[in-house]
């Protein structure tokens, strides 16, 4: 009976995907094979096979999706405010968007690059770049928070970051936009530019538990660093920024940074920088900057000003810059798997530049240069080229690695991916994006060990895609198998803000490692009660601090009086919940910066300021139990001056009762 | 198109052994939730004494251990005071005078370390429920934690 069914069923489902595809109209929609949705099925209650972290561009967060899903699991914030999470809105966290120009609620977040151990990713963390107020964030991938940013002095459109070397022993940050130096007097007259602007590439340190460290930065000829990667193999020790603006236009850009046939490749030795760091050949140079962290055990981050970072000129230290011309305005700067390889994406050529270490090597060590620019030797060009991609495509951007001797090269103007063969480099298949596409990602695409069974474009435009949603669009994500010869689109996504690069890893990597609560037992911040035993109200001339729990369902206390007007209130709130995926949320009447969202263990610290007297009730926002609705409290706000005694208290406060004062 | 049948009548199985599970409110994975009611298909001598855990036969000492006790004291004052009182009384869930006496040692000790696995098919569980409609958190306790807990239960109901 049951078997019959079953049977009736799936034909019924059958019939009714077949029908659908039967019907698409011969437009784009039509480049999706019939099996596309069989490749995409996650049935409910399963886990997909990758996580992919892309970049939210303009909304400043990062979001994890599963792949081949394409189901959004989580908007992790990072730069900007997120009153949902009240990140950088509780107390505890609002010190992570500190920056030496003051507490910075957005920002402008574009590459993500997951930390590596030999080259291949380890599932420890994640890194974000702030393009706007340059700062480069740690996602730790246990909690999948923030929980660390690193400002960057010297700097001002922080773009080419944050890549890392194959064993994260650093992260970089290039300027996109070069400006005088912080220690020099900045107000001089814009177009003083290739007198006063420069530019500058930092190494940030990272250490055994991921914390960073401004280690050294490069002061270089002011132009516009545009996107980087490290060696690896035999270029490890290397690091490859592409960098436009050699001009050194200082209006209309679109016009004026386009001038020159070829702009440059930068090749960092960093190793023989590390050397000229260690024989004392930088200089200290007095700045301002701001390094943030958070604790898991005390839930609450901390912000420290630094004053001193360590520049090396590299127009003095001859020998760890040095620079290969690179045609039209070069985007992308992509190095293959075997680490042999770097390929320049010029963004108005038609044609790819395929450069060889190895050239370029043996031109450094023969000084087989055309001349210098501003000091630094630039090689030339024939000389480190191992050849030319031809015709590929219009507008090339982005490339990515899979691992069996091809690369991926995203093409803006054409709106096309471009399979070719690294060796012989010719094109081997192309497929169309809808529409504009940017960066593109293959898990693992931009280390020594690719897993190559799909390709993702991160679309600028989607025009007809999806349901019209007004004037403003989502952008989107397009998931194609690239597991057989040629590429097949399977699945369209929309994405949060505006994605630009992104990166994918097999969920083995990361799903065991998940926290799940915080220990109650662990949590050391310094405001947590314990139990309700532990809950009070602790008066400090007009600052009231509340120590508060919650479980389900209730807060203790939940009846607040001897607030006055013009008081600060501190709600010190702890979960005493040891369980995944209970949360508790606060909200009180009038708060005018967010909610707390609690995780189970944590506390976590909402200011609000009394106003006017009156009675605000608070409640749960989480829905935790049957008796959510339940889950709420009143505070009592009086007069300032008023003589109401502070009391506080759970299930005592009743009318025929005392309004017994909890010890 | 063979594939896509076959995932979707994969699913279909999957929520036919689900269903027992509709009332949960939080946390299970459902996945999980599957291979632990197929095992209790497999087994169906399921004793309600005992309940379902990882306790079985436990015996208490004739007397008090004081100094556990204590520690399950201090368990009690973070994890368990927000809902029950030590009293008869009703908070949010029952109250633990007498509740030694109400179920069995291996019981306790598994309804409190297994919490979401009791409450889906144990009777007395289910009953308590019906009357608390709070599920009991899973608190996460230890081995360790539920004993000292069971032994401060023990010191409530009077054991010296």
């Amino acid at each position: 009976m049951r078997n019959t069914q079953l049977k009736t069923i799936a034909a019924i489902c059958a019939g009714v995907v077949l029908s659908v595809v039967g019907c698409k109209p011969k437009n784009a929609g039509n480049a999706v094979s019939a099996d596309a949705a069989a490749k995409t099925y996650v049935a409910p209650g399963k886990y997909d096979e990758f996580y992919n972290f892309v970049s939210g561009g303009f909304s400043g967060q990062m979001t994890a999706y599963g792949l081949p899903s394409g189901r959004l699991l989580r908007v992790i914030p990072v730069f900007s405010v997120d009153p949902e999470k009240g990140y950088g809105y509780s107390e505890e966290t609002k010190p992570m968007l500190n920056t030496s120009h003051g507490f910075v609620p957005w920002d402008d977040l574009h590459h993500t690059e997951l930390s590596q151990t030999n080259g291949e990713i380890d599932g420890r963390w994640i890194f974000g770049n702030a393009n706007n107020t340059p700062r480069v964030a740690r996602i730790d991938l246990k909690t999948f928070r923030t929980a660390e940013i690193i400002e960057i002095p010297n700097s001002a459109g922080n773009h080419s970051s944050p890549f890392i070397t194959e064993n994260t022993e650093y992260v970089v940050a290039g300027t996109r936009f070069s400006v005088p130096m912080d220690d020099a007097n900045g107000d001089v007259p814009i177009n003083t530019y290739k007198k006063n602007f420069k530019g500058s590439i930092s190494f940030i340190s990272v250490g055994k538990e991921g914390e960073m460290n401004l280690a050294f930065q490069i002061q270089t000829p002011g132009v516009n660093f545009d996107l980087s990667h490290s060696g690896k193999g035999p270029s490890s020790g290397w690091f490859f920024f592409s960098c436009y603006n050699t001009e050194q236009a200082n209006t209309l850009l679109e016009v004026n940074a386009s001038q020159k046939d070829k702009d440059f490749i930068m090749a960092v030795n960093w190793k023989k920088a590390e050397e000229y760091l260690k024989a004392g050949k930088g200089r200290k140079q007095s700045v301002k900057y701001a390094h943030n962290t958070y604790s898991d055990v005390t839930h609450s981050a901390t912000s420290e000003i630094k004053t001193e970072v360590t520049v090396l000129d590299a127009k003095d230290l001859k020998d760890i810059c040095y620079f290969i011309p690179c045609p039209k305005s070069p985007h992308g700067c992509d190095v293959d798997p075997s680490g042999q390889y770097i390929v320049g994406s010029g963004k108005l050529a038609a044609l790819i530049p395929v450069f060889s270490f190895d050239k370029i090597q043996k031109a450094i060590a023969a000084k087989d240069f055309i001349g210098d620019y501003e000091g630094i030797p630039v090689i030339k060009y024939e000389s480190a080229l191992y050849g030319e991609v031809k015709k590929p495509g219009l507008g090339p951007l982005h490339t990515e690695f899979d691992g069996k001797g091809n690369a991926y090269t995203t093409f803006f103007v054409s709106s096309e991916v471009v399979k070719w063969n690294i060796k012989d480099l010719k094109v081997v298949d192309r497929a169309p994006t809808y529409y504009s596409v940017g960066h593109l990602t293959i898990p693992g695409g931009d280390t020594k060990k690719p897993n190559a069974k799909y390709l993702i474009a991160y679309n600028k435009i989607t025009k007809d895609r999806y349901l019209p949603t007004g004037p403003e669009l989502a952008q989107s994500a397009q998931l194609y198998d690239i597991s057989g010869d040629k590429m097949q689109l399977i699945l369209d996504f929309p994405t949060i803000g505006e994605p630009h690069y992104a990166q994918a890893v097999s969920a083995d990597l990361i799903k065991n490692n998940s926290v799940k609560f915080f220990k109650i037992e662990e949590n050391k911040n310094p405001y947590v009660a314990k139990g309700e035993s532990e809950t009070k109200v602790v008066r400090e001339g007009n600052k009231v601090h509340i120590y508060m729990t919650c479980i389900r369902s209730h807060w203790s206390p939940d009846n607040i009086e001897g607030i006055k007007a013009g008081d600060e209130v501190y709600f010190h709130v702890t979960n005493l919940e040891q369980d995944w995926d209970v949360p508790h949320g606060f909200a009180i009447k009038g708060a005018n910066t967010a909610e707390l969202l609690v995780m189970p263990g944590e506390t976590q610290t909402l200011k609000w300021v009394a106003e006017k007297p009156g009675i605000f009730p608070f409640y749960c926002t989480d829905f935790c139990s049957a008796l959510h609705q339940e889950m709420s409290g009143y505070l009592r706000v009086s007069p300032a001056g008023s003589n109401v005694p502070l009391l506080f208290s759970t299930g005592k406060n009743l009318p025929a009762a005392d309004a017994a004062e909890k010890k | 198109m063979k594939k896509m049948m076959l995932i979707g009548l994969f699913g279909l199985l999957i929520a036919s052994c689900g269903g027992g599970n509709s009332h949960s409110e939080s946390t299970a994975n459902p996945a999980e939730s599957v291979t632990k009611e197929t095992t209790e298909n497999g087994n169906p001598a399921y004793d309600p004494n005992r309940g379902e855990g990882k306790f079985k036969d436990f015996k208490a000492a004739p007397t008090l251990d004081a100094t556990q006790a204590e520690n399950g004291n201090k368990v009690y004052n973070v994890k368990c005071s927000s809902c029950h009182k030590t009293n008869e009384e009703k908070l949010v869930g029952p109250g633990w005078k007498g509740v030694t006496g109400r179920h069995t040692a291996d019981w306790i000790l598994n309804f409190i370390t297994n919490t979401d696995e009791m409450l889906n098919k144990d009777p007395k569980a289910q009953a308590q429920l019906e009357i608390c409609l709070v599920r009991m958190p899973n608190q996460n306790l230890s081995d360790d934690d539920a004993k000292a807990l069971y032994e401060f239960m023990r010191k409530n109901d009077g054991v010296k």
